[in-house]
C-alpha cells in the first residue's frame, strides 16, 4: 500500500502522539509534550500564512491573545462553557484578523511585518490596560474545561497532564488534518500560486486579495485555538500570551523546523519548545544558544530543519 | 503654554533617541534590504561598553571611542558571520537572523556585563535649561545635535560621496554595481561598521538620560524600526522625521489624551499612515519584479 | 521518514533523560525565578541569595545533619515557563518544597501546580490575592502591594496631605501596586487628583510629570514601580522643579536606587524600606540587626552588588523553609507545610515572621520602615 503525503503525514503524527508517552518517566513529560501539540497548533496556522502564502506576521500572539481571555472572560461574564468559549474567542479573532487583514495584507515584505507587528503590540497593550476586565498584567484565572472530569464519569480516569497531552495531541491532529486539505484544495492551489509571484497569480486569475486574506483569517483562528488551550491547561493566563516575544516565537518554529510543510513546523515547534527544557543547566548560556540555533538553521538549512535531514537521509540512503 | 512647550520638549527629547536609532537601520537597509533587528543591541553595547570602560578607569571620551569601535566590530561580524552567508533568503528568514542575533548579543551581554542597571554621568552636568517655563535638561541638547549631525553626515555621505552613491547602487542593483567595478563586498562591511557605530554613538548618547542595561535594545529597536518605518525605510530624510514624529506623538498623547495608551497612539499613526502611504512618509517607490 | 522521526524523537527522549537524572541529596527544595527576562532585575538577586544560602547552610552541616540540594530554574518571567517548570520540580525532580514566583504572574501559575500536587510553596511575589484567600500549601514572604499603600498613606496622612497625583510603571508590580492604592486611599482620606502611567522602558516621563504638576491642589506625588523606571522619574521630577515631597515604593528599596537617581535628585524621596537598607543605622537593640547585617555583608562580599529588598525575599523565604524542616524533623511535604504554618518570632531580613492557618504571611505593618533618602543615604524618617 503507497500512503499518500497527507496520509503519511497523519500518520506519523498519530504514532508519534500514541507512543511515546510510553517512554516517559514521569508525569512532566505529559507536560512539555501537550505545549508542543499547543505550539503545534498555532505553527500549522503559520504554515498556512507563510508557508503556503507567503505572508509574514510578528503579530499572531495578538490571536492567541484573544482566544485565550474568551476562555478566561467569556464564561464569567457571558455564563458560557469553555468550550464555547473557545469557539468564540476563535470567531472575534477570524472576524478581527478580516478586519485588520484587509488593509494591510496590502503590504509587503517589513511593511507588512510592522502592521502586523503594531496589531500584536495593540492586542497586548489592551489586555494589559483593562484592567477592570482582564485584570491587568498579574493575569486571571481560567475556569475548568470539565472534561477531564465527565471522561471520569465514563470510567477513563486520566491525571491532568494526561489528558491535557491526549485532548492538545487530538486537536493538533484535527489541525493538521484540516491543514493538508486546504493545500489541495483550490484555495490552497491559489494560496500557492500567489507565494510564487503575486503578479504571476493574479495573471492567471487568482483573487490575490482575497485569498491573502483568506489564509490571514485560517492562520488568526489557529493561533487563537493554541491560545485557548494554553490558557485552559493552565486554567490561568497574563498579557503575556499575546506579547511581541510569543509572535516571534510562532515564526521562529515554524519556520526553523520547516514553513513548507505542517510536520516541518511542527517539528521545530517541538524542538523549540524542548531546548530551553534541555538547556536549564546551562540557563546562563540559554539566551546565548537561542539566538546562535535561530542564525545557523537560517543560514546553512535555509528550507528549515526537517526538509533538509530529510534530503540528507534521502540523499545518502538511496 | 508652558505645559505643551514641556511635552513638546520631552517629544524631543525622546524622539532623538528613536531617531538615532532610526538612522542606523537607515543605512543597513540602504546597502542590503535588510531591517536589522539587532539595531538595539548595538545601542545597548554601545552604552554598556562605555559604562564599563568608564568604571575600568577610561576617561569618558575614550571610553566612548573604544565602546563604538567595538561595536562597529561586532557589526561587521555580524554581517560576514551571518548577513552575508544568508544572501537572497526571503523575508521571514532574515528577520528571524536579525532576531536570532538580538537575542545572542543579548545573551552574551549578561554574561560579559551583568544585569544591572547602570548609568554613566551627564556630559554637561545635570542642571536643566529652563526655557519659557518649559525646562530641558543639556544632555536631551547633546542626543538631539547627536540625531542632526548623524543627519547631515548620512545626508552628505549618499548624496555627495562616490562611496555613499555606491552604497545606493548596491541596494538598488547588485549585479549592476558589481558590473559598473563597486566592490560590493566592500559597501557592506562598510555600512554595518557605519551602522553598528551609530548606534553605539545613540547608546553613548542616550545612557545619561535613559539608563541601560543589557536588555534595553529589544524596546529600542521596535521604536526605531517603527519611527523608520513611519517616515519611509531607507530615507535618512524618513528616519530624522519619523524618530522625532514618533516621540512628539508619544508625548502629546501622554500628556493630552492617556500615558497607558501613549504607545498605543504611536502604532495606530503607524498603520494609518502605511494604509494611505504603503511606503512611508518619504518612503521611495519600488516595484514588484516578476 | 517515520524512521527518522522515531529516532529523533527517541535521542530527544533520552537527552531528557539524562538531563533529568536525579541528585543524591537528602533534602530538595526547588525553585523557579525570574533570573532573566523584564524582571531580573528582582529574579537575579533572589536566585544568588538562594545558591549563597544553600551554600552556607551546607558548609555548616546541612539541616538536621542532612545536605541540602537547590534545584534552581530560570523561567524568565514567562507564566507558561514558570508551571512548566514547577511540574518539572513536582514530578521529575521530587522536591519536598518550591520557592519562587518572582512576579505576581509565575506565582499564580505555579501555586495551582503546588496545591494540586499538596507541596509547600513560598511565593517572592507582592499581591494580596496569593494568600487572601488562605490556599492550604501557598505562603509569601514579601509585604503585600496593598501594605505598601497603607504604609506610605499612613505617612501622608501624618505629614497632613490629603490630595495626591500618581505615576505608575506599566508592569505588573507598578499596576498591581497603583490598583491597590487606588483601592485603600479612601481609608485614609486621601484623594488621588492625577493618575498617571508610564511603559517601563519610556526614556522620558516629564510629560506625566508636567499633567501631575498641573493637577489642583496637589500635595504630594507617589511613584509605584520597580526597575529604572523609578530612577528616571525622580531625574524629572527634580528637573521640573516640582517642589512637592516624592514618595516612592518599596520596589526600589536597594542603595542602587540612589546610585540611579543620583543623590541630588533622590533627596527627601520617602518610602517604605525593610530593616536591610539601614542595617548601619539599626540600634544594637533592634532584633533584626545581626540577621540583615550578616546577609548584607555575605551578599556584597559574594556578588559585589548592593543588597536590595527582593533578595531579601529569597533570604527570608529560605529561612523559613529551614526553621520549618528544623522544627518539622522530616522532608515530608506535608510535615514541612504544617511546620511553615507554626512559624513564630522568625526574625528575617523583611520583618518577623509569625504565621496561621489564617495568615500565610505572617508580617504586619511594624515590620516595613519609613525610610527617608538624606545626603545620599537612608534614614529613619520615624
Amino acid at each position: 500500500m503507497k500512503l499518500t503525503p497527507k496520509q503519511a503525514t497523519l500518520l506519523v503524527l498519530a504514532a508519534l502522539i500514541a507512543l511515546t508517552p510510553f517512554f516517559f518517566p514521569s508525569g512532566y513529560y505529559y507536560r512539555v509534550g501537550a505545549l508542543i501539540f499547543v505550539n503545534g497548533l498555532a505553527v500549522t496556522g503559520i504554515v498556512i500564512l507563510t508557508g503556503y502564502a507567503g505572508q509574514v506576521s510578528l503579530g499572531h500572539a495578538g490571536f492567541a491573545g484573544i482566544g485565550a481571555y474568551a476562555c478566561a472572560l467569556a464564561p464569567v461574564h457571558l455564563g458560557l462553557h469553555p468550550a464555547l468559549a473557545a469557539v468564540l474567542g476563535a470567531i472575534l479573532s477570524g472576524c478581527m484578523a478580516w478586519l485588520v487583514g484587509r488593509p494591510i495584507l496590502r503590504l509587503k515584505g517589513y511593511y507588512l511585518a510592522v502592521a502586523t507587528l503594531g496589531f500584536g503590540i495593540l492586542v497586548s497593550m489592551v489586555l494589559n490596560n483593562e484592567r477592570w476586565l482582564t485584570r491587568g498584567p498579574d493575569g486571571i484565572d481560567v475556569p475548568d474545561l470539565g472534561l477531564r472530569g465527565l471522561l471520569k464519569g465514563w470510567g477513563l480516569d486520566l491525571s491532568n497532564g494526561e489528558f491535557w497531552y491526549f485532548f492538545s495531541g487530538l486537536c493538533l491532529l484535527v489541525g493538521a488534518w484540516l491543514a493538508l486539505n486546504l493545500y489541495d484544495s483550490p484555495t490552497g492551489r491559489a494560496l500557492r500560486a500567489l507565494h510564487g509571484s503575486e503578479i504571476a497569480a493574479r495573471v492567471v486569475g487568482v483573487d490575490v486579495a482575497r485569498a491573502k486574506l483568506q489564509a490571514f483569517v485560517i492562520s488568526a483562528v489557529y493561533a487563537s485555538f493554541s491560545g485557548s488551550l494554553l490558557a485552559l491547561q493552565n486554567k490561568f493566563v497574563t498579557p503575556d500570551v499575546a506579547g511581541f516575544m510569543h509572535s516571534i516565537e510562532m515564526v521562529t518554529m515554524a519556520v526553523l523546523g520547516g514553513v513548507g510543510s505542517v510536520l516541518g513546523a511542527i517539528f521545530g515547534a517541538g524542538i523549540l519548545t524542548l531546548l530551553p527544557q534541555a538547556l536549564t543547566v546551562f540557563a546562563e548560556y540559554e539566551q546565548l544558544l537561542l539566538g546562535l540555533v535561530m542564525m545557523l538553521v537560517m543560514i546553512f538549512l535555509r528550507e528549515g530543519l526537517l526538509p533538509s535531514i530529510l534530503r540528507k537521509i534521502r540523499g545518502t540512503g538511496e | 503654554m508652558s505645559e505643551l512647550l514641556q511635552f513638546l520638549l520631552s517629544g524631543v527629547t525622546v524622539g532623538a533617541v528613536y531617531a538615532l536609532v532610526a538612522l542606523g537601520f537607515t543605512i543597513i537597509f540602504n546597502a542590503s534590504d535588510v531591517v536589522n533587528f539587532a539595531q538595539g543591541e548595538f545601542v545597548m553595547l554601545g552604552g554598556m561598553t562605555t559604562v564599563f570602560a568608564h568604571a575600568a578607569g577610561l576617561p569618558l571620551p575614550l571610553a566612548a571611542l573604544v565602546a563604538i569601535l567595538a561595536t562597529a566590530a561586532i557589526g561587521v561580524a555580524l554581517n560576514k558571520l551571518a548577513i552575508e552567508p544568508a544572501r537572497g533568503a526571503p523575508v521571514v528568514s532574515l528577520i528571524i537572523i536579525t532576531i536570532g542575533a538580538s537575542i545572542f548579543i543579548r545573551g552574551a551581554a549578561q554574561l560579559v556585563f551583568d544585569k544591572q542597571i547602570h548609568k554613566l554621568p551627564a556630559f554637561s552636568g545635570d542642571d536643566p535649561i529652563v526655557l519659557l517655563g518649559a525646562t530641558i535638561l543639556p544632555q536631551s541638547l547633546w542626543v538631539i545635535c547627536g540625531a542632526l549631525v548623524v543627519f547631515a553626515g548620512l545626508w552628505f555621505f549618499f548624496t555627495r560621496t562616490l562611496l555613499g552613491r555606491a552604497v545606493l547602487a548596491t541596494s538598488n542593483n547588485r549585479l549592476a554595481a558589481q558590473l559598473v567595478g563597486i566592490n560590493t563586498n566592500f559597501v557592506m562591511t562598510l555600512s554595518f561598521a557605519l551602522s553598528a557605530g551609530i548606534g553605539a554613538l545613540a547608546g553613548v548618547l542616550v545612557t545619561p538620560i535613559t539608563l541601560t542595561s543589557y536588555d534595553v535594545g529589544l524596546g529600542l529597536a521596535l521604536k526605531g524600526f517603527a519611527g523608520a518605518m513611519l517616515g519611509g525605510m531607507g530615507n535618512p530624510k524618513g528616519a530624522l522625521a519619523g524618530g522625532f514624529l514618533l516621540g512628539l506623538l508619544e508625548a502629546l498623547t501622554a500628556g493630552y489624551l492617556s500615558s497607558q495608551y501613549k504607545d498605543a497612539a504611536a502604532f495606530v499613526v503607524i498603520l494609518a499612515v502605511l494604509f494611505f502611504m504603503p511606503q512611508g512618509l518619504f518612503g521611495r517607490k519600488s516595484t514588484d519584479r516578476v | 521518514m517515520m524512521k527518522l522521526t522515531k529516532t529523533t524523537t527517541a535521542l530527544a527522549t533520552l537527552a531528557l533523560l539524562g538531563l533529568a537524572g536525579p541528585a543524591l541529596a537528602e533534602i530538595r527544595i526547588g525553585a523557579t525565578l525570574s533570573a532573566t527576562g523584564p524582571a531580573s532585575f528582582l529574579g537575579d538577586p533572589e536566585a544568588k541569595t538562594l545558591e549563597m544560602l544553600v551554600e552556607e547552610v551546607n558548609a555548616a552541616g546541612g539541616i538536621n545533619g542532612e545536605q541540602v540540594e537547590l534545584v534552581l530554574y530560570d523561567d524568565g518571567g514567562d507564566p507558561n515557563k514558570a508551571r512548566t517548570f514547577a511540574t518539572r520540580l513536582v514530578e521529575d525532580d521530587e522536591v519536598s518544597a518550591i520557592i519562587g514566583g518572582t512576579t505576581t504572574g509565575t506565582t499564580m501559575s505555579i501555586i495551582a501546580v503546588a496545591e494540586d500536587a499538596e507541596i509547600p510553596f513560598i511565593s517572592l511575589a507582592g499581591a494580596v490575592d496569593i494568600i487572601d484567600p488562605v490556599k492550604p500549601y501557598t505562603f509569601k514572604t514579601p509585604h503585600t502591594d496593598r501594605m505598601a499603600c497603607q504604609k506610605i498613606f499612613e505617612d501622608m496622612q501624618k505629614r497632613g496631605f490629603s490630595k495626591i497625583g500618581m505615576i505608575s510603571g506599566t508592569d505588573g508590580f507598578g499596576a498591581s501596586m497603583q490598583a491597590q492604592c487606588k483601592s485603600v486611599a479612601g481609608e485614609y482620606a486621601i484623594e488621588i487628583v492625577a493618575d498617571e502611567t508610564y511603559d517601563p522602558k519610556d526614556a522620558d516621563m516629564t510629560a506625566q510629570l508636567t499633567k501631575i504638576k498641573g493637577a489642583e491642589g496637589i500635595q504630594a506625588v507617589l511613584n509605584p514601580g520597580f526597575g529604572q523606571g523609578p530612577s528616571i522619574v525622580t531625574r524629572n521630577y527634580k528637573q521640573l522643579a516640582i517642589g512637592l515631597p516624592l514618595y516612592q515604593s518599596h520596589g526600589v528599596a536597594s542603595d542602587g536606587f540612589i546610585d540611579l537617581a543620583g543623590a541630588d535628585a533622590a533627596e527627601g524621596v520617602r518610602l517604605p524600606g525593610t530593616a536591610l537598607l539601614i542595617a548601619g543605622i539599626l540600634p544594637d537593640s533592634d532584633p533584626q540587626k545581626p540577621v540583615v547585617t550578616a546577609y548584607k555583608t555575605a551578599f556584597e562580599t559574594r556578588t559585589g552588588t548592593p543588597v536590595g529588598t527582593f533578595g531579601g525575599y529569597a533570604h527570608d523565604a529560605f529561612l523559613i523553609l529551614k526553621d520549618a524542616i528544623t522544627r518539622a524533623g522530616s522532608t515530608e511535604p506535608a510535615a514541612i507545610r504544617d511546620a511553615i504554618e507554626a512559624t513564630s518570632g522568625l526574625v528575617g531580613t523583611t520583618g518577623t515572621y509569625t504565621m496561621s492557618p489564617e495568615n500565610h504571611l505572617g508580617l504586619d505593618l511594624s515590620a516595613f520602615r519609613m525610610l527617608e533618602i538624606k545626603g545620599g543615604t537612608w534614614s529613619m524618617a520615624e
